[in-house]
């Protein structure tokens, strides 16, 4: 498993997909065509419609789970996937088509200086804006991450991230299901045992689908949940999971 | 006294009578069960000798022993309600990690079958198919 032997890394993209038939097969499509060695994990997280038929049919290996477990949970089994299949490399992509796929090579290539790395979307590249309090939180998190990390990082909600081994090997053990848990908290984790995080800019796409949340209201709230979960991310125990099911059991 | 006296017996009989039945029906984990008679027991024992209350009360410094009693519960049913959001999370936690091994499971047998490793879909081969009905 030595570098020598493997010139180009094995990459594998994990997109969490629940109910997104219209652009999961448009976005596995994108990244195949743009990342030809990639391999493609679509974990459908108990879709109702025909989500795992749709990214069945554009190529992408399909693991169903039973019903919705959230990010958290769809992500976990990705990165279990990857653990089991000997990937070098397992990078986190929205199945909304946000994330532009020519923006993933260079996610990897970043590996080399980082053990996790982060497609930010406020570091120079496109015209990602928030406002108000949800502007706020996001502020709030960055720098109290970036005083963790000892690297400045702008953007940690960003589900746009790439993970070498060693974050794979701690991400299948550990990812929350939790609100913010699939972002912020899985940070804090990975940092607290010891992996370095860097960020690349990246510029983010307008949603195919959805909305983010951007009334006032709504926005107070996301600020309130980002402090709640960030303040619970730094003070809880460490491994912070119920039950640990370790990989070395299976 | 009279009233707190039978109220209290037939409320405390009850429960312990039910506790038995659900343990006999297989209902009711002993693990769990034996939290809830002692609680009827204690509620047999007060109902009984109301005495112990005032005794208690009059050596924690409660003027109304009844308060003590209603303090008691009240922070019993509390615990009660903590431990089983406690134990809902473990168990949240325990169904989220087989749903995915289960859907990774899965998606390993499809791999497998679509690669003609194995025979697909259809009962696997039994000497007595009576077997699966034999459980």
């Amino acid at each position: 498993m030595s570098e020598a032997r493997r010139p180009y890394p094995r990459v594998l993209a994990v997109v969490p997909a629940f109910n997104e038939e219209e652009s999961v097969g448009r976005t596995v499509e994108e990244l195949t065509s743009v990342n030809p060695e990639v391999d493609v994990l679509v974990v459908d997280d108990g879709s109702g419609d025909h989500t795992a038929r749709v990214a069945r049919r554009a190529g992408a290996i399909v693991c169903q789970l039973p019903y919705n477990l959230g990010v958290g949970g769809a992500m976990r089994a990705g990165y279990r996937y990857a653990l089991r299949h000997d990937y070098d490399v397992a990078v986190q992509v929205d199945a909304d088509g946000q994330h532009d796929p020519t923006y993933l090579k260079a996610l990897v290539d970043e590996l080399a200086v980082a053990d996790i790395v982060v497609g930010a979307r406020f570091a120079g590249e496109g015209d990602y804006r928030a406002r108000g309090p949800r502007r706020w939180a996001m502020r709030l998190l960055a720098v109290t991450l970036t005083r963790l990390a000892h690297h400045k990082l702008t953007d940690v909600t960003s589900g746009f991230r790439a993970a070498n081994r060693r974050a794979i090997g701690i991400f299948a053990d550990h990812y929350p299901a939790e609100y913010l848990g699939d972002t912020v908290e899985s940070l804090v984790i990975a940092i607290r045992s010891g992996c370095t995080v860097r960020q690349v800019p990246v510029s983010m796409r307008i949603r195919a689908g959805g909305r983010a949340s951007h009334t006032p209201g709504r926005a107070a709230v996301y600020l309130l949940r980002a402090v709640v979960a960030l303040g619970l991310a730094l003070v809880r125990r460490w491994p912070s999971t119920m039950e640990n099911l370790s990989e070395e059991d299976l | 006294m009279r009233a707190n006296y039978v109220l209290g017996l037939i409320g405390s009989l009850i429960t312990l009578t039910l506790l038995f039945e659900l343990m006999r029906r297989r209902r009711l984990r002993e693990k769990y069960a034996v939290f809830w008679v002692v609680v009827a027991l204690v509620t047999l024992v007060i109902a009984v000798f109301p005495a112990t209350l005032t005794t208690a009360a009059a050596l924690v410094g409660v003027k109304v022993p009844a308060n003590l009693l209603f303090f008691g519960a009240s922070m019993l049913l509390l615990g009660v309600s903590i431990h089983q959001s406690y134990e809902l999370g473990r168990l949240e936690e325990r169904t989220r990690t087989l749903a995915e091994e289960v859907g990774l499971l899965r998606l390993e047998i499809e791999t497998i079958r679509a690669s003609g490793h194995v025979s697909a879909p259809g009962p696997p081969t039994r000497k007595n198919p009576r077997d699966s009905s034999a459980m």
